[in-house]
């Protein structure tokens, strides 16, 4: 005990803590050590003497290992119920560490690098005679990193003698052990599989420990972190098998993987085990298209055997469904941005030329027109005798379809592009100032809740929930009875894209280019999907499929459940509406001026 | 989407053949009727009931319920939260990490939402209730650690706000909605590693019930590494009720035995009451805790 002067606490275990010591037995020069210390917590006095036992010997193990990539032992005690280690110093980091103090991925090269280092000294100590040594407790933590970048193993799990058997529920944190280390078998293909979890951890920086147990099929490598090669991918998906016999039968024979996929021969991608979801890109050809004087930023609709879309070129067209036959046209004074409604006959909606129109759906005619004071960009709404729509003029206008009247207006203060929802007694609607605005049937305000920028999307209500993404790139749940945010979800850029639903997966769009899934009892991310421009108009679920336009131009088909793109359609000019389903025939608008139905 | 409706509505049964029944009593008719009655403001009703079974000498359970109602002209907020906490560990630590982690996670929701659902301070950058809930889970886990190091416990937690209730989950305690019509769904996912590896079929259910690991979390609060809490939104039932529980109870009394106890039960209260004695007359095994919340509007 007088031969180690203790400078500072180094680290903290479960059974004890590891210190940064001096070595006194050579006065004249600074030699450190690290002591790690193990407290006995056995109350039986046989049981204690069994553990000092266990520690002697495995350290007797220790102390004859050689490799540049262990730590040496260089003295190993019992002092009261207290034992100790004395070990090298290591002047380094270890990898969990490196993880936490730095950003972005590791090269690839640095972590085939690492691994191979790591392969080394597995085989040695799995070919260590006259036994061979599993190390069992392969991870970030035990590897340090040297200042000549080296690796070297630093926890040989000796502190596991000193775990007491407890009575009742315990504490095991599991995240990079396999399946079988808890039938107790331990060999070396479990190494193996700790080594795969290790570097999946530190490739894709997702720590195995937070998440469920043997889950790292679920988190593929490259989908994280598209900069990990597809050969390096399927090394590290080869050791993390399930079953050991599906894994490398030996370290050496993991390292040659690796020595391999460092050359780059190729070799491996012939034994790939998965290439990733590759797309069946269909051929689709649209049913029927129709061409508009200007383009096409609104949405359709369709109501019996008609389309109703505005467009640009400030008209509204209606088009036969099944053929697209031009039926007739109204023309406004301003573009038409949004989506009609059509209700008991009557088709209405919003230009920027102020007004809300009221036509006969089956010959266009002119029914009513009402004026706001701003152009209009929101879509109306019909509910008990009533059109809802918001104005850029900051009101919500309640238009009395009877008189023809406006019932009540609401002052959200700002412009309101985003068109109202109604669910049950209550109504919401969001503003460019970024408040999402709950008011009753009667306009009354109920609660307020404000984003950092303007809400410009729809809101989505379902199970109590209001859900709306916003300017300021988050998809918000906020409760709709008391106006709580439940969650956020951060996406890469602003949204206008209003979200759908379909079991419990939320859908929107953002201007990062993604179409986002996410789980609506948790805002957890199922899947994204990255188009190749900005992803401003909305997703819409029909049958397992999902739809969706892009600025990119292209109108994309996924299985809404894995976000695997069925087919896309490329269209003359960016999507910015919102398709619309009816009788199995998709209508989208594009701004190359034309509509289209499609037939998947 | 369509099966959680199915099951939110319940499969109708419909029995094709013609019985005669007898009559209706009084009493049947008023418990029939009752749900008629709309309650304003809408509120819950708490029972709980603790025990330390028959094989444990002392508790290391915790259980917190809190419950508000604010009503006004303008205002109708309904405001519970609930908590079950089940230790683990040796030297006293296993319910000194329970207590520890359950009150400083209360503190922490309440301190954070009182002032704000009284509508007494407002505050623009608002966290949401979910991540609220993770750094109220946060803090208990640095709470357990420097508070009861060595020691760890599960930490179950329902934050109800008006019809939504958000459950935060580490460890084993379960979280239970039972609707009248006699559906019981738990609500959580154990954090349990025997499960894990029976779902991975790695083992099997019969392996599992003697497996040496079969009490073994892999995420528990005060354990040394780092984790996040399960937390999720659900719409509390309505009508129906939530029940939070450790293993003492759920281990040990079959959840129809549960939905049965609370369905006859005069009040949540004798509800919890009668289950604890279910698990004791049952071996009482383990440490019994029970929170029973009924919705009624």
């Amino acid at each position: 005990m007088d031969r180690y002067l203790v400078q500072e606490v180094i680290g903290l275990g479960g059974m004890g803590a590891v210190y940064r010591a001096r070595d006194l037995h050579f006065p004249n020069v600074i030699r450190l050590v690290a002591v790690k210390e193990m407290i006995n917590q056995a109350a039986d006095p046989i049981l204690r003497q069994t553990i000092i036992q266990n520690f002697e010997r495995e350290a007797n193990i220790l102390v004859t290992l050689s490799h540049p990539s262990i730590t040496k032992i260089l003295d190993f005690f019992t002092y009261e119920e207290r034992s100790y280690l004395v070990l090298e110093y290591i002047n380094g980091k270890d990898l969990e560490a490196l993880l936490n103090t730095t950003q972005g991925f590791f090269p690839e090269d640095q972590v085939i690098a690492w691994a191979i280092e790591l392969c080394d000294v597995l085989n040695y100590l799995h070919t260590h005679k006259p036994e061979p040594i599993i190390f069992r407790d392969m991870k970030p933590s035990n590897v340090m990193i040297n200042q000549q970048n080296h690796v070297i193993l630093v926890d040989f799990g000796i502190a596991k003698i000193f775990k007491v058997g407890q009575k009742g529920t315990m504490i095991g944190t599991e995240g990079y052990s396999p399946p079988e280390q808890y039938r107790g078998e331990a060999s070396p293909m479990a190494d193996i599989y700790a080594l795969g979890a290790t570097l999946h951890h530190i490739l894709t920086r997702r720590d195995p420990r937070v998440e469920p147990p043997f889950t790292f099929a679920e988190r593929p490598i490259r989908q994280i972190n598209p900069a990990v090669s597809i050969e390096l991918e399927t090394v590290i998906n080869t050791a993390l098998q399930y079953n050991p016999k599906d894994r490398f039968q030996s370290v050496q024979a993991m390292k040659d993987a690796l020595l391999v996929v460092a050359r780059k021969t190729g070799a491996l991608s012939r034994v790939a085990l998965r290439t990733g979801p590759l797309a069946h890109e269909q051929t689709i050809k649209p049913l029927w298209t129709f061409k508009c004087e200007d383009e096409i930023r609104s949405s359709p609709v369709c109501d019996g055997n008609a389309v109703y879309v505005g467009a640009y070129d400030h008209n509204v067209y209606a088009v036969n469904s099944t053929n697209g036959e031009f039926l007739w046209k109204y023309p406004t004074e301003g573009g038409i941005v949004s989506r009609p409604t059509v209700s008991d006959g009557i088709i209405y909606f919003g230009s920027e030329d102020r007004r809300l129109y009221a036509l006969m759906a089956k010959s266009g005619r002119l029914s009513w027109v009402y004026d706001t004071e701003g152009p209009i960009r929101s879509s109306p709404r019909a509910f008990e005798g009533h059109i809802l729509i918001g104005s850029d003029d900051g009101f919500l206008h309640a238009v009395n379809l009877l008189s023809t009247r406006v019932s009540w207006k609401l002052d959200a203060g700002k412009a309101i592009r985003s068109s109202p929802a109604v669910s049950g007694d209550m109504i919401f609607f969001g503003n460019e100032d970024g408040d999402l605005l709950s008011c009753d049937l009667r306009g009354q305000i109920r609660w307020r809740f404000r984003a950092k920028r303007a809400i410009t999307s729809s809101p989505l209500v379902a199970r109590g929930i209001v859900y709306v993404t916003s300017m300021d790139g988050t998809f918000y749940a906020v409760d709709a009875k008391s106006g709580w945010a439940i969650w956020r979800f951060r996406m890469g850029k602003a949204s206008v894209s209003s979200p759908c639903i379909a079991d419990n997966y939320l859908f929107a769009g953002s201007a990062d280019g993604n179409i986002y899934c996410i789980e609506a009892t948790n805002a957890k991310e199922i899947w994204r999907f990255k188009t190749d421009h900005q992803v401003s108009g909305s997703p819409i679920i029909y049958q397992d499929a999902l739809y969706c336009g892009s600025a990119d131009g292209n109108f994309y088909c996924l299985e809404y459940k894995t976000g695997r793109l069925r087919w896309k359609f490329s269209t003359g000019g960016a999507i910015t509406g919102t398709p619309f389903v009816s009788n199995d025939i998709i209508y989208i608008g594009s701004s190359d001026h034309i509509l289209y139905a499609l037939l998947p | 989407m369509k099966k959680f409706i199915e099951k939110l509505l319940g499969k109708k049964k419909v029995n094709q053949s013609t019985i005669e029944t007898a009559p209706l009593s009084e009493e049947q008719l008023g418990s029939v009727s009752e749900r008629l009655v709309h309650y304003k403001p809408t509120q819950l009703l708490v029972g709980s009931a603790q025990s330390v079974g028959k094989q444990r000498d002392h508790n290391e359970d915790t259980l917190l319920a809190v419950n508000a109602v604010l009503s006004d002209g303008s205002t109708e907020i309904t405001f519970g939260v609930f908590i079950v906490a089940d230790g683990m560990g040796g030297h006293q630590n296993g319910e000194i990490a329970s207590g520890k982690a359950a009150r400083v996670m209360a503190d922490y929701l309440l301190s954070k939402l009182y002032p704000t659902l009284l509508g007494l301070r407002f505050d623009d950058d608002n966290d949401s209730l979910q991540e609220i809930m993770e750094a109220g889970v946060n803090r208990a886990q640095q709470a357990v650690l420097s508070k009861a190091p060595g020691g760890g416990t599960t930490l179950t937690a329902a934050l109800v706000i008006g019809d939504q209730v958000t459950i935060s989950q580490v460890g084993d305690s379960r979280v239970y909605f039972l609707y009248p019509d006699g559906r019981i769904q738990v609500m959580t996912h154990d954090h349990s590693l025997v499960r894990r590896l029976v779902e991975l079929g790695q083992i099997s259910e019969k392996e599992a019930s003697s497996h040496p690991q079969r009490n073994v979390l892999y995420r528990a609060v005060g354990q040394s590494e780092p984790f996040r809490p399960d937390i999720n939104t659900h719409v509390l039932p309505n009508p129906g009720y939530m029940l939070l529980c450790s293993d003492g109870l759920w281990g040990v009394v079959p959840e129809i035995e549960m939905l049965r106890v609370v369905k006859a039960a005069a009040n949540p209260t004798e509800a919890c009451h009668q289950l604890v004695e279910l698990a004791n007359s049952a071996g009482g095994p383990d440490n019994i805790s029970v929170v029973l919340v009924q919705r009624l509007d």
